[in-house]
């Protein structure tokens, strides 16, 4: 079993729901043509990212962020003996440079930028492989996927594949009843607000966008990140009738037909 | 004598042949032609017009199946093959993501033509680069209630029970309706 493809194919927000979904544990693998990044879940959450050149270690993220000086960071560094990022973090709370909730706050607002701009990622490889997590002493974090998707997918560049993905503005939109999955813990803008308060089986799409004045592409956008989100999800509009074309089984008496389905099961049993 | 059909689809390459071949008591009568087109060519034959497998039930009923031609520009065939069909198997190849877009579009399109059941067989699982069939079940969104099975098409008990499956969901859905 592997998940291995083509960012083309399938997307980094695609990804992210799958992983959300089937809350995953694993590291992700990105990989174009020239950078690559490394994402980590557990169960289904984001702990860790790392972008392929860059000196992922603590010293070096806090002093990116402006947290530590260069100066500080040497020092501190030829001083302390250990190694690791988490003793490192130990070390710079008990010498009262930064408080753990820094530390934390700089590490997760890192993460989030790389993560970021790994959903304008659209040429590359991806895999996933389960169960590989970041060395023991890095720091990790814990984030809900479904806000960084949406956020994600509104820094989305290319549209390419967003007619395939929401072929049908006749459909309607129904909020997934899957736990963990609330409207309310995630960060909507004005707009996505709007558009999340006409989702019902009731409204299709298209009477949606028209409702809060999208044209076709914006409206496709919002439901696009709502649903890798796996907040809501596409379905009939109750007003919609069955296709023209109505079932076309022969109209047999229902019993004889029933017998007919239990014959051809007894027969391909018998294979 | 009564004849029934089932159609069996799926994107270019999914193993449409393969599945029908494995059950079928006739060779399969396949339309198929050496491939020209240099993108298509991962393989050399590809079915053009449509498979056609037999499986006779008793002397009073026969069972086709019908595969269509997995490439996009057969896709006038479709229609053709769905009128009366009891149900349809959907043949998904789990280890190319980059076919997964293609059989949504196609699930759709079946679905539109007739509210038969269907079932979506997760083909070529002995190969190591599959997806599982719970990681294609959100890859693909399907939700809870759509049967998907794990496939080896050329692997005879394995096609039995996709379309034993199928079958169960066509009892099922004439219960149903019976209680409506
Ligand atoms: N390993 C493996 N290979 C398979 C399986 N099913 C089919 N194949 C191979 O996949 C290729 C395509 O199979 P076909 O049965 O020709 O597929 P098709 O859907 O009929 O293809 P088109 O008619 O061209 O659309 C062949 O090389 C088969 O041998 C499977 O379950 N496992
Ligand atoms: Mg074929």
């Amino acid at each position: 079993m592997a998940i291995k493809g083509h960012l083309r194919d399938f997307s980094v927000a695609q990804l992210f729901n799958l992983i959300n979904l089937a809350q995953k544990s694993g590291t992700l693998t990105l990989d174009a043509a020239d950078q690559a990044a490394w994402v980590s879940f557990r169960a289904g959450k984001l702990i860790y990212a790392q972008l392929g050149e860059e000196d992922g270690t603590i010293m070096h993220i806090l002093v990116k962020a402006g947290r530590l000086t260069d100066r500080q960071a040497k020092m501190i560094t030829t001083h302390s003996s250990s190694k690791g990022d988490k003793e490192m973090g130990l070390y710079l709370i008990n010498a009262d440079y930064l408080t753990q909730k820094d530390i934390l706050a700089t590490l997760r607002s890192h993460i989030l930028d790389i993560v970021f701009q790994l959903f304008t990622w659209t040429d590359g490889f991806f895999r996933f492989d389960p169960n590989v997590l970041p060395p023991e002493d890095r720091i990790t974090v814990h984030m809900d996927l479904e806000n960084l998707i949406i956020e994600g997918s509104r820094r989305v560049q290319e549209w390419d594949h967003l007619d395939d993905e929401i072929p049908n503005l006749e459909m309607a939109l129904k909020f997934v009843d899957r736990p963990g999955a609330d409207i309310q813990n995630v960060k909507l803008n004005p707009k996505e607000w709007e558009v999340v308060s006409y989702v019902d089986p009731k409204n299709s799409i298209k009477q949606i966008a028209k409702a809060v004045k999208l044209n076709d592409l914006e409206i496709r956008r919002i439901v696009y990140g709502l649903l890798q989100a796996g907040l809501i999800e596409i379905v009939r509009p109750e007003s919609m009738p069955q296709p023209a074309h109505a079932p076309r089984i022969r109209p047999l008496d229902e019993r004889v037909q029933a017998t007919l389905i239990d014959r051809i099961i007894d027969r391909i049993r018998s294979l | 004598m009564q004849t029934v059909k089932m159609v069996i689809t799926g994107p270019f390459n999914a193993g449409k042949t393969s599945f029908i071949r494995s059950v079928s008591e006739i060779d399969v009568v396949s339309t198929e032609r050496k491939i020209s087109s240099k993108a298509e060519r991962v393989k050399e034959t590809t079915t053009v017009a449509m498979d056609f497998g037999r499986i006779t039930v008793d002397d009073a009923l026969v069972l086709y199946l019908f595969g269509t031609p997995g490439q996009k520009r057969f896709d006038f065939m479709w229609e053709i093959l769905s009128e009366g069909m009891l149900g349809f198997v959907v043949i998904v190849d789990s280890a190319r993501p980059e076919t997964f877009r293609e059989a949504m579009g196609i699930l759709h399109t079946f679905r539109a033509y007739a509210p038969t059941p269907y079932v979506v067989a997760a083909n070529k699982q002995d190969m190591k680069d599959s997806w599982s069939v719970d990681d294609l079940r959100i890859a693909l969104k399907l939700s809870d209630d759509i049967k998907m099975l794990p496939c080896v098409a050329s692997d005879k008990e394995s096609v039995k029970k996709v379309l034993l499956e199928l079958l169960y969901s066509i009892l099922e859905e004439m219960d149903a309706k019976q209680g409506a």
